[in-house]
């Protein structure tokens, strides 16, 4: 592994970093995601496109969202200052409306006039019915019916904004069914639709187009520490399901060594297989991550020892996922960046906590992320800070918190 | 010469175009699973496809995931799919190719399936030849047929490329889509193999949605073998563990290659 490729963590032309990534796909969708390709590496180059990019980020979305110093959470914790990257102040509540956008501009400049995603807790369902919505495509959102019970709030506001949801009752009825089915969708229909993947996932370009969309929350921030503090942080912390809102903060800092990177999985209800979805974890305890493929990319997949995709377990629909974005599992295996996970009931605290002390309702998927900061925070002195990625809002979460509550 | 070569070369001598059945390793179970491989060899199979059930199938339609639930609700591997044609070499002589998706493969490792594979060929639905290359060379290393898939997408430039790197026969994907039965055949499947020919003297089978006799000889027209899956995969289904599955099997087999009346 080159030196240089961890300070930049680029992949090669064909989207493999190192032997992560790439492009597992049916042969029927070749085409298509050559295509994709070449117009991103198109839209990337081209400054009319960023500007409009910018714009809608701007105007619509409501970038740039502030960096909050979380005062009470930081005393809690009683080390670094731990500051907030409020994604959850976005246009429809999550850090998705930033790829959601960027996308489908490319879908547009494609002439595609069908758009096609999948969904887990719904964000970026929303988030993908309201730019079809603004940009007037017609729309079908995949939604595993496990995901549709959990997130029925969501699923009312993907049919408000004039989406088809379509509920897949295969598989383990979450995440990972609902984008086998918007694959076979793509494969069926390629000629007109353009598939809007949510995270940094699936083939390439997907992975690297989405940490692209998603980078512009860690320069933001990287600008706002640094006004802020007059120092980088020392830590950067987020929840990491498919792992675009990591991965989105994480991107900006990679060749600032002395910023740790560290992700936090979902580690469910218990160790073993199909009770968590903490891929990077493999110990005999809780089993099952292994290198793998899944859904068109090489990663780190929780399977069983046939190469069977394991189920997963989360209270949040958004980290339920059996496999994490190949960038991850690159930093990862390379050092760069730090992977732990928290368990169902700690992000229900971290939850509580959040809202309570700083009055801030997270997503159960970002409230994975809040225990683990408070830890690293204490850890280190007062006068540094740490960031965490504030990546979605939680009013869609509020209903099952509280029915658990009741029980 | 291959087993899958040989075969294609004789039925070019004998004029006839070839038949390739397909069947989830598992479904209803591994002992029927044997009786219907060589049952469907006693009812005209030249090649057989057998099915690694997995558990996101992504190129699948409706049937095929079932059949491939039904296998892995059995606990059925890929480990024991091998010792299905292992157990069947000594009935049958037609040649088999392994129908996977990528992640069972590799964690059975390479090295391991292509010793002990006693199948003639693998097709991993998932697998482009770009990301293939050392797997590829091990097959071969081993004497075992990569086989790939191109479909109506793949440009002229990529044909060319797959063509190179196959050996067996050429799977064309009759149309855009997942697996299942169609009721009418796209002309994308004519002008597909067309345009495979100019680039590849390999033998060329169709597949995808090809469910009735008449698509069957329709195909023979302008391929060399038709690949029939889900329809058979759901006589499968239908027959529900019925006592006479495997000979009912046998029986529409035999109708998808039937002369015409």
């Amino acid at each position: 592994m080159k030196e240089s490729q961890i300070k930049t963590s680029e992949p090669d032309e064909h989207g493999h970093w190192g032997k992560f990534g790439g492009r597992y796909v049916p042969e029927t969708l070749v085409a298509p995601l050559e295509e994709l390709t070449n117009e991103f590496t198109r839209a990337r180059h081209d400054n009319n496109f960023w500007r409009e990019l910018n714009l809608l980020l701007r105007d619509y979305a409501g970038r740039p969202t502030p960096l909050f110093h979380a005062q009470r959470l930081s005393t809690h914790a009683g080390g670094a200052q731990i500051y907030l990257k409020r994604e959850d102040l976005l246009h429809t509540g999550a850090h998705k409306i930033n790829n959601a956008l960027g996308q489908a501009l490319l879908a547009r400049r494609m002439g595609k006039q069908r758009v096609i995603a999948e969904t887990g807790a719904g964000q970026h369902g929303v988030a993908t019915a309201t730019v079809c919505a603004l940009f007037g495509l017609r729309c079908v959102i995949y939604m595993g019916a496990e995901d549709v019970r959990r997130q029925s709030l969501n699923v009312f506001r993907m049919r408000l904004l004039g989406a088809d949801v379509i509920t897949v009752d295969a598989g383990t009825r979450t995440l990972k069914d609902a984008i086998n089915e918007a694959l076979r969708d793509w494969v069926t229909n390629v000629h007109d639709t353009y598939y809007l993947l949510g995270s940094a996932l699936g083939p390439h370009p997907y992975p690297l187009m989405v940490r692209d969309f998603q980078s512009v929350i860690g320069r933001e921030a990287r600008e706002q520490i640094l006004s802020a503090t007059g120092k980088l942080p020392r830590a950067l912390i987020a929840c990491v399901g498919g792992g675009s809102n990591a991965i989105g903060l994480f991107h900006p800092f990679i060749a600032d060594e002395a910023v740790r990177l560290i992700g936090v999985e979902a580690g469910g209800c218990g160790d073993s297989l199909g009770k968590h979805a903490a891929r990077f974890h493999s110990g005999e305890k809780s089993g099952g991550g292994r290198v793998g493929v899944l859904q068109g990319t090489m990663s780190y997949v929780l399977q069983d020892p046939n190469g069977q995709i394991a189920t997963t377990h989360s209270i949040s629909a958004g980290l339920d996922y059996s496999a994490i974005g190949p960038e991850h599992a690159f930093l990862h295996d390379n050092g760069r960046a730090e992977y732990i996970r928290s368990s169902d009931a700690e992000a229900l605290e971290g939850f509580r906590l959040c809202a309570k002390l700083e009055g801030i309702i997270p997503a159960l998927e970002t409230a994975h992320a809040i225990m683990p900061a408070i830890r690293v925070a204490r850890e280190l002195p007062r006068d540094d800070a740490i960031i965490v990625n504030l990546s979605g809002r939680g009013d869609k979460d509020v209903q099952l918190v509280a029915d658990l509550q009741t029980r | 010469m291959s087993r899958i070569g040989e075969t294609f070369a004789s039925l070019k001598r004998l004029g006839r175009g070839g038949f390739i059945p397909f069947v989830v390793a598992g479904d209803p179970d591994l002992a029927t699973t044997e009786r219907l491989l060589i049952e469907l060899a006693a009812a005209g199979a030249n090649i057989i496809e057998l099915g690694v059930p997995f558990s996101d199938p992504v190129a699948d339609g409706k049937v095929i995931q079932r059949a491939s639930e039904r296998a892995l609700r059995n606990g059925v591997t890929l480990r024991d799919a091998l010792s299905c044609v292992s157990h069947i070499k000594l009935h049958i002589d037609v040649p088999i190719v392994l129908f996977s998706y990528f992640n069972p493969l590799l964690q059975f490792g390479e090295e391991q399936l292509a010793g002990k594979a006693g199948v003639d060929a693998v097709l991993v639905t998932d697998l482009i030849p770009e990301e293939a290359e050392w797997w590829t060379q091990t097959l071969l290393g081993q004497g075992l047929d990569p086989i790939f898939l191109v479909a109506p997408t793949t440009s002229d430039e990529r044909l060319a490329y797959i063509a190179q790197q196959a050996r067996g026969f050429i799977y064309a994907v009759s149309r855009a889509g997942v697996t299942g039965a169609r009721d009418q055949m796209t002309r994308d499947a004519e002008a597909l193999v067309k345009r495979v020919r100019a680039v590849s003297d390999l033998p060329v089978a169709v597949g995808f949605g090809i469910s009735t006799p008449e698509q069957v000889r329709l195909v023979w027209r302008f391929a060399d073998a038709a690949v029939v899956g889900s329809a058979i995969v759901r006589e499968i289904e239908t027959l529900d563990n019925s006592p006479d599955l495997v000979k009912r099997v046998g029986e529409f087999a035999r109708s998808l290659v039937a002369p015409a009346s």
